[in-house]
Order: C-alpha cells, then sequence, then structure tokens
C-alpha cells in the first residue's frame, strides 16, 4: 500500500467545480512538484493535504487512515510569505516548535532544557546558513533568508511531509538558484515526502522526482466553471524529452486563450 | 518651483513653525488680560501671569489651612490613582477578551454582538446607575472610565487579533501548537504592542470620563477642583489645572510610547517598513 493515496477527489463550492477526479499514489520520500495555470486549484489541492479544506467527494488516506482535517506537527508548510513569526528572533523562531512539544502549559522552557533546544535549533540554523543571524528578528532578513528561516522551522519537529507553497515565488533567479539546493539537501537529509506547487515549470522539471501538472481537460466557454481541473501529466522526472516540456509550457501559456469562442460559431 | 505638496520645511523650520502658534495664542492672551485688566483691575475672566505664578504657588507648595494637605499634588495623586485603576482594568479585560473573541470563533461568535452592543451606549447615560449601585464612592469612578473605554479596547484588539495573518496561526499547528500554545506564543505578544496603542488613543476618553465623575461625584481630584473654583469665576486656579492635566496627558502617552519602543523593537520596524507611522 503507498504512503499517501488520493481516492477520486473532487473540490466543489457551490456551482463551481475546481478539482475533479484526482487520483494519484505517493511513495514515501517522492518529490512532487505542481505545476498549473493560476487559479487551477493548485493551493486548493495543498490545502487539502494541509488539512485546511477537505474533499467535497472521495478521500485523501495517508498510511491508510483518511488525512487529518486540521493542521498538525506530521504535515510541515512553508507559505510564500508570512511564514515566520516578526515577534520573534531568528533563533527563537526556530526553538519554538521544541518549546511547544516539551512544555504544554506555558509553551516555554526554561534552563537546561532550554540550552539544548537552543543547541539543536543553532545547529539547524547553520546546515540552512543562517548561522550568523542567530538574534536578528525575521523583518531585518532578506526574502531569501526568511525562506530559509521559514524551512528550518518546519523541519525541527521532523515533519514526515512537507508542503511548500510557492515557497521561492518572491525571490529573485539566482537565490532561487541557491534555494533549489537546499531543498534538495533537506529532502535527503530528513527523508521527507515534498509536495511543491510552483509557477516556475523549469523549477517543476529539474527538481524532485515528479512533475504533476494541473489542468483543466474539459472546458465549456459559456460556463468555464463547470468543469474541474485534473492531473493531466504525471511525469518522473528526468526522463521527460525536450518535446513534452514545450508541449506542456504551450499547454499552460495558452490556458487565457481558451476561454475565447472557437472561430466559425459565430456568423 | 516644486509642487507645494513636495515641499518639506528642514529641521529649524519645522521647530519655528510648531512654535508659533504657541506663542500666538500667548501673546492673544496676554494683550487680551492686559487690556481687561487696565479696565478693571479685580477682573478675574482672564488674570494676569503674575495672579495665576501666585496661585500656582500657594496651591502647590503650601499647605492648606482647613486641611494641611497641598491641594494640587493630593489632587494630582487622587486622580492619578483613578485613571491608572480605570485604564489598568480595562486594558487587562481589553486584552483577555480581545484575544479570546479575536482568537476563538465560538467565543467570538458568543461575546461579539455584546461588546458591539454595550459599546454604543454612551457611558455618561448609565453615571446615575453607577451612583445608585456603587454608591457615590471611589468605585463607581473608576467604574465609570472602565465601561467608557473597555468595549472600544475589546473591540480595537479583536480586530488586531484578526488581522494576524492566518498563515501564522496555520504555521503554528504544523509546528504542534494546541489553541492555548496559539494563544499564549503567537497572539499574545504580537497584539501587547497594539494594545499600547490603542490604550494611547483611550486615554482622552479616560480623562474625560475621570474628570466628569469628579465633577460629580468626588471630594478631591483634578476635576473636582476646577468644577468647585468655578463658583468664584477662579480663573487663576482652572487655567493652571488644565495645563497641568494637560502636561500629565501628555507625559502618559510619552511614556508610553517609549516603553513600547523600548519593548517591541521588531512591531516598530515592521510598521516602519510597511509604510504605516511608528
Amino acid at each position: 500500500m503507498s504512503y499517501i493515496q488520493i481516492q477520486n477527489v473532487w473540490k466543489e463550492y457551490g456551482d463551481q467545480i475546481v478539482l475533479e477526479r484526482i487520483n494519484a499514489q505517493v511513495k514515501k520520500g517522492d518529490f512532487i512538484t505542481i505545476v498549473g495555470a493560476s487559479g487551477c486549484g493548485k493551493t486548493t489541492f495543498l490545502k487539502m493535504l494541509l488539512g485546511t479544506e477537505s474533499p467535497s467527494r472521495g478521500a485523501i488516506l495517508l498510511e491508510g487512515q483518511p488525512i487529518p482535517a486540521e493542521p498538525s506537527e506530521q504535515r510541515g508548510i512553508v507559505f510564500q510569505r508570512y511564514s515566520v513569526f516578526p515577534h520573534m528572533t531568528v533563533l527563537k523562531n526556530v526553538m519554538l516548535a521544541r518549546e511547544l512539544e516539551r512544555s504544554p502549559l506555558l509553551g516555554k522552557l526554561f534552563g537546561r532544557a532550554r540550552r539544548q533546544v537552543q543547541e539543536e535549533a543553532t545547529d539547524l540554523l547553520l546546515r540552512v546558513g543562517l548561522g550568523h543571524a542567530l538574534k536578528k528578528y525575521p523583518h531585518e532578513l532578506s526574502g531569501g533568508m526568511q525562506q530559509r528561516l521559514a524551512l528550518a522551522q518546519s523541519l525541527i519537529r521532523k515533519p514526515a511531509i512537507l508542503l511548500l507553497d510557492e515557497p521561492f515565488g518572491a525571490l529573485d533567479p539566482g537565490i532561487r538558484a541557491d534555494m533549489h539546493g537546499l531543498v534538495l539537501d533537506l529532502w535527503k537529509q530528513h527523508q521527507l515526502t515534498i509536495f511543491m506547487i510552483t509557477h516556475d515549470l523549469k523549477e517543476g522539471f529539474s527538481l524532485g522526482t515528479r512533475l504533476w501538472v494541473f489542468d483543466k481537460v474539459r472546458l465549456d466557454p459559456q460556463a468555464p466553471n463547470a468543469f474541474g481541473a485534473r492531473v493531466t501529466y504525471d511525469i518522473p522526472v528526468g526522463q521527460a524529452d525536450r518535446s513534452l516540456y514545450q508541449k506542456i509550457d504551450r499547454q499552460l501559456e495558452a490556458q487565457p486563450l481558451r476561454f475565447e469562442l472557437p472561430q466559425g460559431v459565430l456568423p | 518651483m516644486k509642487k507645494f505638496i513636495n515641499l518639506h520645511p528642514n529641521k529649524s523650520a519645522r521647530w519655528f513653525l510648531g512654535i508659533l502658534p504657541f506663542a500666538l495664542l500667548l501673546v492673544l492672551y496676554l494683550t487680551a488680560s492686559g487690556a481687561r485688566l487696565a479696565e478693571n483691575p479685580n477682573d478675574k475672566l482672564l488674570p494676569a501671569f503674575t495672579t495665576i505664578g501666585e496661585s500656582v504657588y500657594r496651591l502647590a507648595f503650601e499647605a492648606n489651612k482647613r486641611s494641611g494637605e497641598i491641594l494640587l499634588w493630593g489632587d494630582t495623586a487622587s486622580s492619578l490613582s483613578r485613571l491608572a485603576w480605570g485604564v489598568g482594568v480595562s486594558a487587562l479585560a481589553g486584552l483577555v477578551f480581545g484575544v479570546l473573541n479575536g482568537a476563538i470563533p465560538y467565543v467570538r461568535a458568543n461575546l461579539s454582538p455584546l461588546v458591539t452592543f454595550l459599546s454604543l451606549i454612551p457611558p455618561m447615560a448609565i453615571l446615575p446607575i453607577l451612583f445608585i449601585v456603587f454608591g457615590l464612592g471611589e468605585l463607581s469612578q473608576v467604574m465609570l472610565i472602565v465601561i467608557g473605554i473597555t468595549p472600544f479596547l475589546i473591540r480595537d484588539l479583536q480586530q488586531r487579533v484578526l488581522e494576524i495573518p492566518a498563515e501564522q496561526i496555520i504555521k503554528a499547528q504544523t509546528l504542534g501548537a494546541s489553541t492555548w500554545q496559539i494563544m499564549l506564543r503567537v497572539i499574545l505578544p504580537q497584539v501587547l504592542p497594539r494594545l499600547i496603542d490603542a490604550v494611547r488613543l483611550s486615554l482622552g476618553s479616560a480623562w474625560l470620563f475621570l474628570i466628569a465623575a469628579e465633577a460629580i461625584a468626588s471630594t478631591d481630584g483634578l476635576g473636582y477642583r476646577i468644577f468647585l473654583v468655578r463658583r468664584y469665576l477662579s480663573m487663576d486656579v482652572i487655567l493652571p489645572y488644565v495645563v497641568w492635566i494637560t502636561l500629565l496627558a501628555f507625559l502618559i502617552d510619552f511614556a508610553l510610547r517609549k516603553i513600547s519602543l523600548w519593548s517591541f523593537p521588531w512591531f516598530h520596524t515592521q510598521t516602519a517598513s510597511n509604510g504605516k507611522p511608528a
């Protein structure tokens, strides 16, 4: 049995169908990148994995059990923004998860227990390249540094699954390349199962083990919300050739045009 | 020539422009007072600065013949203690209920309509009820301040909690936080500087309710004194008292701002970088 099973998942908001008939099996240690036109339901799908949304039909199973319907420490998340706590220093941001775990009442550790967590957090921060910024507040860091911090913060409690919602969308290309290296390192070290949304198809083709493309297969120009998106491609990364890349690229770019009526329909 | 909207005064010009209206008011007062006193040396409406100075000396440095107390300091102590109690209790209630209302949908559904309703009652209108229930003592004066500003503080804090990005609350849960831990470690520390802001805004109302309560139901205090000497048209006492109250209000506001700057550096740099005034 696979680690995560996605069984015929639909998501609807009233008349609007966002996702339809999503079926997939995910192995432990898979690194899945998700691409798709904006508004096609990528983030909705990630939220269902996170537990802040639940499927309208179908089920997502984690090790055979329905995935918990609220966020938990099993599944870490890094958003594009607002992932770190502005009122805590870098070190305290990372220590937080351990403090919450070991001090249910105060959420704060003291004395030896605190020093131990401090060491663990410092270690992790050194590995993501933030050793020089332990005492700084997030607003004093650049965007790339903030995302490094968000990653370190998510990983200290060793989640099995890491969800990344366009984590590098706001970063410069050069910094983005650094971050790719970091994510791949962390993925191997922590044996994570990663789902990462990106709007950069190149990122999807180079990072991770599987690429999913979300797209609407059926489209009614009169009622664009009548049909939802499905997983139209599920490609092992590294085995796809150039022509497929170009084909998906064209498909994603062409998305807005498809809302126009085909020629010859009107007199 | 640049557009007027793009012209900024330099530092000395700012000082000059800031002080100018004060200087003009002073000159205006002195001229008017001089003119009235020239006509009638016993005029009480706009007393000369020497008269005011004598009164201030009498109030601030000489013990009152009847009570043996120095009036200005006694009044100040009574008023500040009422203000501190009223604002302190309100701030605590505002923090507790504001955080609960903002953080927990079930509490919000339960309490938010009530708080909105209470905030619309004009506090002065229920002052007689306070006198009936709590008597004409300290308690009803403090209660007027509490009833006057607590609903505002709760509503403001609730709003500030709701402005915390949902991503942070979700993130905390993925780090294993319980409801209680989220309130304690994520929400509470982030709304403390906002509580100080809200208290600063509510201090004006707090003074209003304090002076109103003292005018009606007290035997000492700054508000009591002003309303007492009004009977004798003692502008030489009223005017310095008003200046003193204004100064106290300014100092409290200044102190709160400094405390906030020192205690929550992350908050002020954050709001400054968002383009909002710190």
